[in-house]
């Protein structure tokens, strides 16, 4: 059985990190804090491996099905005998994968950071952050309750704002953290309110027992959240939809996703672990969390996510291809990707064969961390070389940067799905699902996978051939000796993360993680690749012949497609429709008229209470005259007064 | 000679009173202040008195209250030369017009 404190301590030893870095981290740890947080990563990687190689292998299959195993378990908030918040940790096929991925990619942006960000002023508060970071998305992936899930979620999205406006004497790095915050936020509204709708009509707050509930044909519960409907839709739709919004403000997916590519003002290695490789899956472990209750119960929720995930990876691969700095690049293709992660949930049924999206949803999220992450610490390397995150400083960086420009490849071959890395056979596994069920949204992902090697590729050959540009070289010439690629500290996770990036893939996900716990074969049809691959290998030689010299056809094609360029540029002009809708209408119709009343009415009440004392005061104030004197005759008359008031009046 | 009866002395001690009043009112030297206040007590020890022997002559309650009243006066007597004295000291002078600066 497993050892519930090894578990536990698993994210409890980030926290601890966390208060000792944050309390003490300015005076005591100001050199130190690096390798403090990452050895204590290190003991929680290795535990959380420890913990999931045991699950996986040892005590969580019981005839051949994994179970879901709750080692720890403690009522924190009782409402009624059925009703309460408890604090838990649930150990089941996908929680032990996300605790490896976290825990890995958290550890390899700690052994990145001692590099990257070691001339930083705020060093210890950064490693402070990046622990309160870890320790909240461990717990999130842990939570066996769904209260207890988003306490850790808003944990989670705190740990990003603090850490995109890591450079908070940057105005855009500000903006960015509060415009990432209030996002996510409003979508974790939908989210509480669906978790209220689901508790209520389960009367349980934690995940088993509201799955069990909610999914047996036979439950009371479940025929009561089917028949009542609002709007003409049902309760658990509403609910499902509702934590979905959550799920997709988290995830980044379209409309909410306006806040992940300007999240990209925070450090490098704080995008590799929250804005590509942990938190923003969030959305995607949510959903597959309650997969039984949307594939079994409310496949019209499901059919959301499906779309909403297909519209996202489409659309964001699309303004991919158009942008130029190289994070924001980055931050669409995840957004796409994660795209790829949803709708292949959303696809997917419940159990059996039919249950192949589930798994391959779960095997891209494992594959994506691992060469997103390399990624972003490739790309901030390149930052970190050339100091400008527009790829048209960068160019025939090939030579500079060899062990960087060598896994960035790698990393860009397995997102584009090129045969035999770990990218290719999730996302074989995903389109196969769609296919099976869905062919609208098979081809949307074709596309997308086309697109997606497009500009990766575009990316890489902008970075690492094409000519140099007069700012990288001089760059290079002034300090390329003496700091030259960014030592060992930065290049160990970039070759760690290769090896994840290009063996990944080999792993026999279905024995693992299906929709039902029973293993999953997953068959594997030559004819079938040939499409996407086909499809991947024209975005590469495209890419190539646009961009691997310096020329004019970029600019040409550009001009031959300027609508459709231009909008994709201005990301189809989606903050501007956010800032017209927010600014024009809502601060006009709702917000000035509050203001106005606030002002005057509310301040006037205030104002008028305090400047009338004000008057009256003022004008008695004479009467304390500091005179003794006075002072007597008014106590004489006083006393004269109500002696004769005793007398004459009040006899 | 015949004996004061009770109306002549209520007038010496309402005389006295309002002489005291009307000293504490007009004076502004602080121990002329303090004399027209013992007038004041006097008064009233007076008046005490006066009832005492004119309405219950067999009991001592006006002559008792008439001990504590020169008593308590002694000691505020005391009280307040501590603290003209002090007065004297800090704003050399006695003068109850120049200390005006406990106000608004």
């Amino acid at each position: 059985m497993p050892n519930a404190i090894n578990i536990a301590l698993i994210p409890l030893l980030p926290l601890a990190g966390f208060l000792l870095l944050g309390l003490f981290g300015k005076k005591v740890f100001k050199n130190s804090a690096g390798i403090i947080g990452t050895l204590i990563l290190l003991i929680s990687a290795g535990l959380a491996i420890y913990t999931a190689y045991g699950y996986f292998f040892d005590y969580g299959k019981v005839n051949d099905v994994y179970q879901k195993l709750i080692p720890l378990k403690y009522t924190w908030l009782e409402f009624s005998k059925d009703v309460s918040i408890d604090m838990g940790i649930i150990l089941d096929p996908i929680s032990a994968m996300m605790i490896v991925v976290v825990t890995f990619v958290s550890l390899m942006v700690h052994v990145y950071s001692l590099g990257y960000m070691k001339d930083e002023e705020r060093y210890s508060t950064y490693y402070a952050y990046l622990s309160l970071f870890t320790f909240s998305m461990l717990g999130l992936v842990l939570s066996s309750n769904i209260f207890q899930i988003y306490i850790f979620w808003e944990l989670v999205g705190v740990s990003s704002f603090l850490l995109i406006g890591f450079y908070y004497d940057r105005p855009s790095a500000v903006a960015a953290s509060k415009k990432a915050f209030i996002v996510t936020r409003f979508a974790d509204l939908g989210f509480l309110i669906g978790i209220l709708v689901l508790s209520f009509y389960s009367g349980t707050l934690d995940f088993n027992t509201l799955i069990q509930k909610l999914t047996s044909p036979e439950s009371s519960e479940l025929k009561t959240a089917v028949a009542s409907s609002f709007l003409g839709v049902s309760a658990l739709t509403w609910g499902l939809a509702l934590v979905f919004i959550g799920g997709a403000g988290k995830s980044a997916m379209f409309p909410l996703h306006i806040w992940l590519p300007d999240a990209m003002e925070g450090p490098t290695p704080v995008s590799a672990l929250i804005h590509a490789a942990t938190m923003v899956v969030a959305g995607v472990y949510l959903v597959a969390r309650l997969f039984p209750v949307f594939a079994l119960s409310a496949p019209d929720a499901l059919s959301i996510v499906a779309n909403v995930g297909a519209i996202s990876a489409l659309f964001a691969a699309i303004i991919a291809c158009t942008q130029t700095d190289i994070k924001r690049v980055l931050a669409y293709s995840t957004m796409s990707q994660i795209g790829y992660m949803m709708f292949a949930l959303g696809v997917s049924k419940y159990g059996g064969e039919d249950g192949l999206g589930y798994t391959a949803s779960m095997f891209h999220l494992f594959t994506h961390a691992m060469f997103k992450a390399l990624l972003f610490l490739g790309a901030g390397a390149v930052i970190h070389y050339v100091h400008s995150n527009d790829m048209k400083d960068m160019g025939g960086l090939r030579k500079h940067l060899p062990i960087t420009h060598i896994t960035f490849l790698l990393a860009c071959l397995s997102i584009a799905g090129f045969p035999l890395l770990a990218g290719f056979f999730s996302k074989e596994e995903i389109l196969l699902a769609a296919y099976q069920h869905n062919a609208i949204i098979y081809w949307i992902a074709l596309i997308t996978s086309g697109l997606t090697a497009f500009y990766m590729f575009r990316l890489y050959f902008s970075i690492f051939w094409n000519s140099p540009s007069p700012r990288g070289e001089s760059r290079g010439e002034v300090h390329g000796e003496h700091h030259g690629e960014g030592g060992a500290a930065m290049m160990l996770p970039l070759l760690l993360l290769a090896v994840g990036a290009v063996f990944a893939g080999y792993i026999p996900f279905g024995h693992f993680v299906s929709s039902d716990g029973k293993a999953l074969e997953s068959e594997f049809h030559l004819s079938f690749s040939i499409a996407p691959v086909a499809l991947g290998l024209i975005g590469i030689l495209t890419a190539m012949w646009l961009y691997k010299n310096e020329n004019e056809k970029p600019a040409k094609l550009a001009a031959s497609l300027s609508g459709l360029y231009k909008s994709a540029y201005h990301k189809f002009y989606i903050d501007e429709l956010y800032l017209f809708i927010t600014k024009k209408v809502l601060f006009n119709l709702v917000a000035r008229p509050a203001a106005w009343f606030d002002k005057t009415v509310v301040d006037g009440l205030v104002n008028f209470t305090g400047n009338t004392t004000q008057d009256i005061s003022e004008r008695i104030k004479s009467v304390q005259s500091g005179k003794v004197q006075q002072y007597a005759i008014y106590f004489l008359v006083s006393a004269v007064a109500l002696a004769l008031l005793f007398i004459y009046v009040w006899k | 000679m015949t004996q004061p009866g009770l109306y002549h002395l209520l007038f010496i001690s309402a005389a006295l009173f309002f002489i005291g009043v009307y000293g504490f009112l007009t004076r502004r030297n602080l121990i002329t202040m303090l004399m027209s206040v013992e007038l004041i007590l006097n008064s009233v020890n007076l008046n005490f008195i006066a009832f005492n022997k004119y309405l219950w002559p067999h009991r001592l309650d006006g002559v008792f209250f008439t001990v504590f009243v020169i008593a308590i006066a002694a000691a505020e007597a005391a009280v307040a030369i501590a603290i003209i004295i002090n007065l004297y000291r800090s704003h050399q002078s006695i003068d109850v017009e120049n200390a005006e600066e406990l106000k608004y």
